[in-house]
């Protein structure tokens, strides 16, 4: 490399030199990545307890069953509720996926509310 | 089959991921799009990508570092965000950090010019000459984690970076000659 080409390097390595983040940034990011950790730990707990309620997973008489599945639907309803409250007004990308659960958690309690099948 | 480790775990590491490299990928999103605010969503942004992948990329990376991935993300981020909003590069011109060293006045003002002028012809060049530079110079990135950002061979990295340099400093030297 040439004593010029050296010093235009120089030159460029101070013209682009790394850019501090503003302070809010690091508070801002771990906030979000803590509420995606929370949310993904509800979902995962939400997930746990409709698949208790699985009708694949019954044994029990339908009476106990129905009963079961009603209070953990409710459970799970009430977790969701919670969970929108809760994240109302924070970043667009945490909403997305609070709705994405909510979604989820209404489609597995769908399922877990399905007649239950004949015992084979 | 890879057995799936503790959330704890990958949440941990990822935590250190992101402390390590918020400075590279901000800096990378600065320069690219030119203003703070911005570059403040773009890294934010990126990071909450990362995050969804991050398990697969670290299986995938087999211990290479994932700084390239990052910027990688980084960067196709920053192409939709051109194209969705129509919008060009802008040069930033309000960044002194660069020039804080003790200098006599008329020195600093000849400094400060030129490597204003640096500035203003990296958003000159095309998209993927600039952007080599900036891994280079603004992150310190080495050739091989330049390729692997860019997707190119370390060979085809080298000579774009060349290239890139060269046609900068034709740039600079036209402005200088200009003015």
């Amino acid at each position: 490399m040439t004593g010029e080409a050296a010093d235009f390097e120089t030159l460029l390595r101070q013209a682009l030199s790394p850019v501090e983040p503003p302070a809010n940034l690091y508070e801002r990011l771990e906030a979000t990545l803590a509420d995606l950790t929370e949310l993904a730990a509800d979902e995962l707990e939400a997930w746990e307890l409709s698949a208790m309620g699985d009708p694949r997973n019954w044994v029990r008489p339908a009476a106990a069953v129905v009963v079961g599945t009603t209070a953990g639907t409710a459970l799970v309803l009430l977790r969701a509720r919670r969970r929108a409250q809760r994240r109302r007004g924070g970043a667009d990308a945490v909403r997305e996926l609070a709705e994405r659960a909510a979604r989820d958690v209404v489609a597995e309690a769908r399922r877990a509310l399905r007649p239950v099948p004949p015992a084979r | 089959m890879t057995e799936a480790r503790p959330k704890a775990q990958v949440d941990r590491e990822f935590s250190e991921l992101y402390r390590s490299h918020l400075r590279d990928v901000y800096s990378y999103a600065y320069y690219r799009i030119g203003n703070h605010h911005d570059a403040e969503d773009l890294t934010e942004q990126t990071f909450l990508q990362a995050y969804r992948h991050f398990e697969r990329a670290q299986r995938e990376s087999e211990g290479r570092p994932l700084r390239p991935w990052l910027i990688r993300i980084a960067h196709n981020l920053a192409a939709n965000y051109y194209r969705d909003r129509s919008r060009r590069p802008q040069t930033p011109i309000d960044d002194a950090s660069v020039l804080s060293s003790p200098h006599d006045t008329e020195s600093l003002v000849e400094g400060r010019e030129r490597l204003q002028r640096i500035i203003e012809g990296v958003g000159e060049l095309p998209d993927d000459r600039r952007e080599a530079l900036i891994m280079r110079f603004a992150l310190g990135m080495g050739n091989r984690e330049i390729a692997r950002a860019l997707g190119r061979s370390d060979g085809a990295t080298k000579v774009l970076l060349h290239r890139a340099t060269r046609q900068l400093e034709e740039i600079v030297k036209d402005g200088v000659a200009v003015s």
